[in-house]
This record gives structure tokens, sequence and C-alpha cells, in this order.
């Protein structure tokens, strides 16, 4: 028998790694850590320490140097500082627009909705991920031109779409994220014990206020992970910007516009993001509810 | 410089523009020369331009505004004429030694065709050709939230052809070059304009939906994205003020390793017939006119894009990288250069 052959093997390997514990977690980690490390942090810093070189005012040529002109560039210019503005209100609205559709559909389909709706509702949430990004993006577009499915669909009602501008690049990125918010903040909810809802009807709470003072603090943690995603997806992308958004800029349609033509000034603009990343992680610490994700 | 025409290397890697390098021609070339053709497409001159300083490609279909970066950057090699025999009287005129690619007297570049920023609208709006670049730029337009802009810094230069024609005061005689005046004066323009443009582009897919989808009615475009379009009601025209429009050549990297490759393909693709196939692929005027007699499809090509139409062509003002020194030939003072634009191109869009 297989598990007779196994057992009666001497293994050199697991009896060596038994005896030495720090080669045992250096074989554990070295992958991992080569990837952080090697890739991810070496490549993230090869690109952020750009932002204080220089470049050739002709041939746009970077050479290394060290000057804080982009870094003056990015905090003065007004276009710079209204599109950092807009961009972080984009990203907040989105994140704020998943938060009030999660949280009603994942009560009901934890605690309502039959299996099978349950099911239904399950693989409508996930089906977009399965289609391109780019896709998404330009299925949008063709929805909200001129003469497209939105404005066709509501000629009846009298009501035209606002055209390509900010709120569709909401709507957009809204999409885009939606499932990212909706399965944490469904899973969380599916682990409330069925009890602490009888008990806050026993206390004679009403629904809402089952939500608001049982579920809601139950589930910050996982609204808080969504946000994660749905706030610093929205706050690096600019293709939906750019096919529907109009004349409207985000942060990444400067990074996108300056990477070929001033790489350090793009590189100086990508320290904003992360920065309102970093602000945003440090505001969720503290609220205590990164300890509990 | 490249003296005599050596072996042949095996390949040939290209940065081009979308539509330039194709099986119906690279086929041939392969065949003829043992040169395999390794495509890379851009989308922007800027690109074409990181691209080529990587140092992985051989040759690359430039247009003026990288043409001259990459001069004066070191990235490409002067050519020797002679060894390219199509390179001939054929060619025409207007894009012989033009500033972009003619540094010193020295040639870099081999033409292959050139094109014109028009203004495209949609007749059923409009009720006809506009006369004039205002509808696109002036607040009172009535086009207000249905115009559309070409989405890079170069786009200045359109800016300063319509002062140059409306604001003669500001003396701009080549927009190309602009003191910091004059570009002021430009970026001005471009922030009224910013006010009641619809969408900038730069991806023509998403111009043509656009157009067709009717979210734009006037704007920028290239006589082939009207062809693309297809529709009766949308047509191209050059307004009075004249316009700003692109020359592309093929230059030679400086540091290629297959350069007999790359003097037989600019030597291959300036035959009428190759040439041609080109410019009626990418929907431009073909630099070898020549190929415009050789079929009644051909001189009807020839005729939509102006190919030999020098007068059209003298109301285009080229592609041009700005540089410190202006290239209109003033002295007493100093010119903005490309990085000064695209700072400036940054603050438009706000």
């Amino acid at each position: 028998m297989m598990t007779e052959t196994i057992s009666k093997q001497s293994r050199p390997l697991s009896s060596f790694l038994l005896r030495r514990a720090k080669v045992r977690l250096f074989s554990l980690l070295a992958l991992p850590m080569t990837w952080i490390v090697g890739v991810y942090i070496v490549s993230l810093f090869l690109l952020l320490i750009t932002a204080f070189w220089n470049v050739d005012p002709f041939t746009s040529r970077v050479s290394p140097g060290f000057n804080l002109d982009n870094f003056e560039l990015v905090l003065t210019v007004p276009a710079y500082i209204a599109t950092s503005i807009r961009t972080l209100l984009i990203a907040l609205t989105v994140t704020l627009i998943c938060i009030l559709f999660a949280v009603p559909l994942g009560i009901y389909m934890a605690k309502i909705a039959k299996p099978w709706v349950r099911n239904l509702l399950a693989v409508a949430i996930t089906l977009p991920l399965w289609a391109g990004y780019l896709v998404k993006i330009i299925a949008m577009r063709l929805v909200f031109t001129e003469e497209g499915f939105f404005n066709w669909a509501m000629a009846p009602f009298g009501i035209r779409g606002p055209g390509f501008s900010v709120p569709i690049v909401i709507l957009t990125l809204t999409y885009l994220w939606f499932p990212y918010m909706a399965l944490p903040v469904y899973t969380a909810i599916r682990q409330i014990p069925p009890n602490l809802f009888d008990a806050s009807s026993d206390m004679g709470a009403k629904g809402f206020t089952t939500v608001n003072r049982v579920v809601f603090p139950l589930i910050v943690p996982a609204v808080i992970a969504g946000s994660v995603f749905t706030f610093s997806l929205s706050l690096g992308d600019y293709l939906a910007a750019r096919f529907t958004g109009g004349a409207t800029q985000m942060i990444g349609s400067i990074i996108a516009q300056n990477i070929n033509l001033n790489p350090p000034v793009a590189a100086a603009y990508s320290m904003i993001p992360i920065l309102f990343i970093v602000i945003y992680l440090m505001v969720a610490r503290r609220t205590g509810s990164l300890e509990r994700m | 410089m490249h003296e005599a025409m050596g072996e042949f290397e095996g390949e040939l890697n290209i940065v081009n523009w979308s539509g330039f390098v194709e099986p119906a021609w690279t086929d041939k070339f392969t065949a003829d020369t043992g040169c395999k053709v390794n495509p890379r497409v851009a989308g922007t001159s800027d690109e074409m331009v990181t691209l080529m300083r990587t140092g992985n490609y051989d040759i690359v279909s430039a247009s003026g505004d990288a043409a001259l970066r990459l001069i004066v950057g070191g990235d490409v090699q002067p050519l020797n004429i002679s060894l390219i025999p199509n390179f001939s009287d054929d060619i025409a005129a207007g894009m012989k030694g033009n500033v972009y690619d003619t540094v010193n007297g020295k040639p870099y570049g081999v033409p292959i065709g050139r094109g014109a920023n028009l203004l495209q609208y949609n007749e059923d709006v409009t009720g006809g050709a506009p006369e004039s670049w205002d509808v696109v730029w002036e607040l009172d337009t009535p086009y207000k939230g249905k115009i559309t802009a070409y989405d890079a810094p170069i786009y200045i230069a359109d800016a300063a052809v319509y002062l140059m024609y409306h604001k003669p005061d500001l003396g701009i005689k080549n927009p190309y070059a602009l003191d910091e005046t004059q570009l002021a004066a430009a970026i001005d323009l471009l922030k009224q304009q910013n006010q009641v443009i619809g969408e900038y582009w730069s991806d023509p897919v998403a111009q043509i939906t656009s157009f067709v989808g009717g979210n734009t009615v006037v704007g920028t475009s290239w006589e082939v994205l009207r062809k693309f379009a297809g529709k009766e009601n949308i047509k191209t025209t050059l307004p009075v003020e004249g316009s700003t429009g692109w020359f592309d050549s093929w230059l030679v990297s400086s540091t290629t390793k297959n350069i007999n490759c790359a003097y037989a393909w600019m030597d291959y693709t300036s035959k009428p017939e190759v040439n041609g196939a080109i410019a009626v692929n990418f929907g431009m005027a073909p630099a070898n006119v020549a190929y415009c007699a050789s079929s009644p499809e051909a001189q009807a090509h020839c005729d939509t894009f102006f190919a030999e139409d020098e007068e059209f062509f003298k109301r285009i003002w080229p592609w041009t990288t700005p540089i410190e020194t202006c290239v209109d030939g003033r002295k007493d003072v100093k010119c903005t250069s490309f990085q000064d634009w695209t700072n400036a191109w940054a603050t438009v869009k706000g």
C-alpha cells in the first residue's frame, strides 16, 4: 500500500530540515522574498528615483541627477493640483457607491435570499470579472455615446445621458470594481451567526436598527478591505477617463501622458496616489479595522 | 555613414505607424533580400522616440516632430543617398530637404508620405464646410461640448497656426518657433478651447466612434479617419488659416547591426508601387509621385490626398520638434523647446 511505503521510507530531506530551523525558514521564504524585494520593491524604487532625475530640454533624454523641480511642478501647477483633487474625489465617490450597493445586496444574499437566488446573484456579481477590463470600458463607452443604448432606451422618457464626463467615469469605475467590494462584504455577512439577529429582534430592535448596530460594526473590516481595492484601483485608473470621460483628466492620464515625454515628472506625480493610499491606510489603521482584517 | 552596400544581415527591426509594414509588401522584400522583417507598431511620435532609444530597432517611420529629436539626440545616423537609387526626382518636391530631417545639410530621412491635420465636420449638423477653425477655438462656437482635438503637446502648433492668422500682432512666423510670449498666447487659446471641448483624442478608433456616434461634430482629423468613418455626412476641409500636418520618413538607428537590410528596405519602399501601396493602406499622400500615373485608381488616390498639389501642402506646416534655436531664423530671442511645450500642454487640460 502507498501509505505503508511512505512511512517505511527514510525521508532525508524532511529529517534534514527538521534538524535545521534556519534552513527551514529560509527555504520557506526564499521565493516570496525574492519576488517582493527583488522584483517588486527594487523596480518600484527604480521608478520612483527617476523623479529626481533631469531631462534634456530638447531630446527628452533622461539623465541621472538630483533636483526637486519635478516635485515643485507637481505641487504648484494648478492643473496638476486640480487633477489630484478630482481623482481623489472620484475614487472616494466610487468607494462610497460600492459600499451603498454592496451592504444591502450582501444582507439580502446572505440572510434573505433562497439558495438558488443567492447562487444566481453570486454568479451575476462575479461574471463581469471574466470579461476583459478594456472590453468593459469600451462597452460603457458604447452604451453612453450620443446615439448609444442609454439615450435610445431612455428616449421615450425624455431622458438623455450626460455625455462623456465625470459622472460616466464614476459609473464605469463602479462597474469595474464593484465585485471587489461585494464579495468580501457578502462573505462577512454570511459569517454573522443567525442567533445575533434573533437576539437583536428579541431585544426589540427593528430591521434598520439591527443593520446599524449589529451588522455594520461586524462587517467594517470587510468594507475597509473592499474599499482598499475600490479606492486604490480607481485612484490609479486612466483608461476609464480616457474612453468615457471626454476631456476629464485623472492622475493616471497625466502620468501616461508624461511617461514618454517626461518620465521624471511622471515619476514625481506617481508619488501623489501613493501618498493618498498611505494616508488612507493610516486612517483605516486608526479605526482598528486593519487588525481585524 | 554607410559607404557601400554589403551582405544582408538577415533581419530588420522596424518601429512603424500602424499600416506601414504589411505582409503584402514585406513578403517580397524578404524573398528578394533574405531580410526578415519584425515590425513594432507605435501609437505616437513620443512612443517612437522612446522605442528607438532602447537600441533594439534598426529603422523607424518617424514624423517630423520625432525626427528632429532623434537626430539631435544622436539616435539616428546621416544617410548616404547614393545607395538609395529610388530616392529620385520622383519624390515630391515638398518632401525633400525639410528642416525636420535634414540637419547641417546632411540628409537623415527618406520620405514615405505626408498628410494634413484637417477640420472634420458632421455636415448634417454644420450644414456645410466651416470656413475657419474658429468653430473649434472660440467660446461662442455653436458646437460647444461636441468638439475634439488632438491629444499631444504638438497640438500647440495648431493654436499657433490659428493665432498667426487672427493675431498678426503676436508676430508668429512659424508655428514651431514660438518665443515665451507667443507660447503663452497659444496656451491661453488652448485653455479657452478646453472650456468648450468634448473630448481629446489620441486613439484613432475613439475619434472615429466619437464622430459616428454623434458625440463629436467638429474637430481635428486625418483624411484616412474620415474614410474609415465611412459616412456620407462626415467630411473634411482645410480652413482658411491653413493647418499642421505630418511628413513621415524612414530614419536609421545610429547603433543598428542591420544596416544593409535597412538601406535595402528604404530603397524598396521608395519604389513607386511599394510607396504607393503603403500610402494607400495608411491613407496619405505618397512621397513618390511617380505612383500616381501608374493607374486610374492610383491617380484617384493621389487626388484625394493632394499628393501632387504642392499649393495645398504650402498651406500645411509639417510637424517639427520645437527647439531653442528658432526655426524661423530669428536670432534675437530664444524659442521655447519641446520640453517647454510638454510642460505647458500639461497645464491646458486641468
